[in-house]
């Protein structure tokens, strides 16, 4: 019973997480048509923003500025970059993003060093809010719910329930059409990306002293953020949001389960000494993600919510 | 004619002056220096330049220059493999590597096989902390020295902990999924079994190497377990995040670990730990010592001060092999290496040996506490490792039987 309580918790975490990072990816995908490769770097952005922040003014203001200042870089990059580069094609872009990707990795390497920084959980929230079957529970784990939840609605209210959140649905279909209403369609971009890549620089702010604030945090977490906008439906935020939570709770609960191949197909005649049947469940928890992958393209190329093929 | 000549001179100059600059001993490090495990390697390149620097300042190792060239493996075999190759290329002709053992694994072989195509040419490899005991037992190697204890002899050291606390009956096993991590929790279980056959090993897990960034779900797996210890050989940001989310969800059990001074370990603990985490190794800086010693760790602390003296081996390694040039009265591989054999020195904790047969040292080990009461702190906290004399585990004692059958050159 408490696995399943405790899986629960920090599977949703998980997922809340990697929606903040994938819901901005999905609408510049369904912007551009172009998957923004240098996603996961303004999400590694956001963290290290927060870090240098929050050692000069502490956390509270970090947490406002820092998915500011990382909204500002994305917009510059949109204004200064990719509208450029969007002339020459969707091949040009997508390599423009790649490239993006690299440098600031390369960036933040020189500025913040190769290995991680000591980027913490404000004391306000460093203590045991709970204690369940024995097992205490960070308070700070249950701030990141907030934020998430709070930022989930915020979004949902600005797409569905404003003028500019209808605006916005209509130039990411139909852009010529709005353009021809008299709307400043490249601004709307330039907005969308900035807003996009706010939201994952907010991600870094609360996940980096969750995690772990590296050079490394955006490559590892970049592949995962991809599976969840293609499992999800490209494009789709509702998708994007089952997918996140899905595999957040697919990954948490895998390494909490405690059997081996050998428990599972036993009745095969499988052998606890086998190779096969030595391998846990738990071991295939970093795999999951990606076989989800390959058997979603299969069998539902669209995703769960998409509404176009890939 | 003459432009011949003169060009005949100047190729004799530049190869005596060629000549003149080996007269320094390169010695290459390959570490990690960036990602999870980068600042273990920079903690370790640091001492390596620390004692280098004392060589050098006392006369050099048989009069010659020590340098250190830092190679960057990112802890990956193959990568390892290329940073050697670059190693050898710009002279060194002995290599140190400690963090993984799948990379000393790799490198071992690959200094046999460069060893038997260039005879006269040799490279010798010192090995300071990758601690898989086959490399001294089944794949030992004559240019293979290690100057850590293995992974088997830090288990007994563990395993005796275990057995003389009675209370504990339920242990929990969890490392890192490669050659070590599998290593620590099949010693693990075969000593319990032995030793304490009513201690039941309730979990016996290997996570990725590196690659999980919140452990809160296998703490909470060890905590829903009911263990009442817990056995593990992480190091790095593995040990550092273990034991983060360990104390965030408030598992009170020992954690019985081989690196627990890993750096950011004990900011990640706090006062939490006290009492509750252990280490076994060489070395702790309150042990008492000689004067000498404390006035290098004094040293070696001033002049990094985001560091702290963790890596004994290192300077044991460093003096031992500059005691074997003197011996020799030459810093040839091969020469070092038959110097090395069986050498005798009285340390600063006590007497330490290398042995001929396998080349694995033979060191005195203690099993720390992390504490409250000490006199020198680890990374500013005012907390640090003790341990009394009944965690004194003698050199003699750690010693286990080997499978090794040495060829010698």
């Amino acid at each position: 019973m408490e696995t399943v309580v405790f899986s629960l918790l920090n599977g949703v975490i998980y997922g809340l997480l990697l929606f903040m990072l994938s819901s901005g990816l999905t609408l510049i995908f369904s912007m551009m048509g172009v998957l923004n490769f240098a996603h996961a770097s303004f999400y590694m952005l956001g963290a290290y923003f927060a870090y240098t922040i929050s050692s000069v003014s502490g956390f509270w203001l970090a947490l406002i500025f820092a998915p500011i200042l990382v909204g500002l870089v994305g917009a510059a990059t949109e204004r200064w970059g990719l509208r450029k580069v969007h002339a020459n094609g969707h091949v040009a872009e997508l390599l423009f993003t790649f490239g993006l990707a690299y440098l600031i990795d390369e960036v933040v390497k020189i500025i913040w060093g190769r290995n991680s920084v000591d980027y913490r959980v404000p004391e306000l929230l460093d203590f045991p809010l709970f204690t369940l079957y024995g097992t205490q529970y960070p308070a700070y784990r249950i701030f990141i719910l907030f934020v998430a939840v709070a930022m989930l609605v915020a979004l949902w209210l600005l797409l569905k329930r404003t003028r500019a959140g209808l605006i916005i649905q209509a130039a990411l279909t139909h852009p010529e059409m709005v353009g021809h209403l008299g709307h400043n369609v490249p601004r709307i971009f330039m907005t969308v990306f900035g807003v996009g890549c706010a939201l994952a620089g907010l991600a870094g702010v609360i996940g980096g002293n969750y995690l772990v604030t590296d050079p490394a945090m955006a490559i590892s977490i970049g592949p995962i953020v991809f599976v969840v906008v293609v499992v999800g439906g490209l494009g789709s935020l509702e998708g994007a949001f089952i997918a996140s939570l899905l595999l957040g709770l697919l990954q948490t609960f895998a390494v909490s389960i405690d059997a081996s191949f050998a428990d599972i197909f036993g009745w095969l005649g499988l052998g606890e000494t086998t190779e096969v049947g030595r391998i846990t469940i738990a071991s295939l928890a970093p795999m999951l993600p990606f076989l989800m992958l390959v058997l979603i393209l299969m069998v539902r190329p669209r995703g769960l919510m998409g509404d176009r093929d890939i | 004619m003459n432009f011949t000549k003169s060009a005949a001179l100047a190729a004799a100059i530049s190869l005596c002056a060629g000549m003149a600059f080996s007269d320094t001993v390169k010695i290459g490090f390959i570490d990690p220096l960036s990602g999870p495990f980068g600042p273990t390697g920079d903690a370790g390149l640091k001492q390596f330049n620390f004692a280098a620097d004392q060589i050098n300042e006392n006369g050099g190792m048989a009069g010659n220059t020590v340098e250190i060239l830092p190679f960057d493996n990112k802890v990956n075999p193959k990568e390892s493999l290329v940073q050697l190759q670059k190693a050898i290329d710009q002279g060194a002709r002995f290599i140190v590597q400690g963090n993984g053992s799948s990379v000393a694994s790799a490198i071992i072989d690959a200094v046999n096989k460069h060893n038997t195509r260039n005879p006269g040419d040799e490279v010798l490899f010192l090995n300071y902390a990758a601690v898989d005991p086959a490399f001294t037992n089944d794949r030992c190697s004559f240019w293979h020295f290690r100057f850590d204890s293995d992974a088997d002899m830090k288990m007994e050291a563990l395993t005796d902990w275990v057995t003389k606390n009675e209370d504990i009956k339920k242990v929990y096993l969890i490392g890192q999924d490669y050659s070590f991590g599998k290593a620590v929790a099949a010693a693990a279980e075969r000593m319990l079994a032995e030793k304490a056959p009513d201690v039941e090993i309730v979990g016996n897990e290997l996570h990725p190497l590196g690659k999980v960034k919140d452990f809160t779900p296998y703490i909470q797996k060890i905590i829903s377990s009911d263990a009442d210890a817990v056995i593990t050989g992480n190091w790095g940001q593995d040990m550092v995040l273990l034991i983060k989310a360990a104390i965030s969800s408030g598992s009170d059990v020992p954690y019985l670990t081989y690196y627990g001074g890993s750096l950011g370990a004990a900011v990640a603990m706090g006062e939490q730990a006290v009492g509750s985490v252990y280490q076994v190794s060489e070395v702790n800086t309150n042990l008492p010592t000689t004067d000498a010693q404390n006035a290098l760790i004094d040293a070696y602390e001033a002049k990094y001060p985001n560091n702290n003296y963790y890596f004994h081996r290192i300077h044991m390694l460093m003096d031992m092999m500059d005691m074997a040039a003197e011996k020799s009265g030459s810093t040839d591989p091969k020469d070092i290496a038959m110097a090395l054999e069986g050498m005798v020195v009285d340390g600063p904790y006590g007497t330490v040996t290398m042995r001929a047969d396998n080349h694995q040292i033979l060191q005195p080990l203690f099993v720390s506490v992390f504490s409250d009461n000490v006199q020198r702190d680890v990374e500013n906290t005012s907390l640090g490792w003790a341990s009394t004399d009944a965690d004194r585990i003698e050199a003699e004692d750690t010693k286990t039987e080997t499978t090794c059958k040495m060829e010698r050159p």
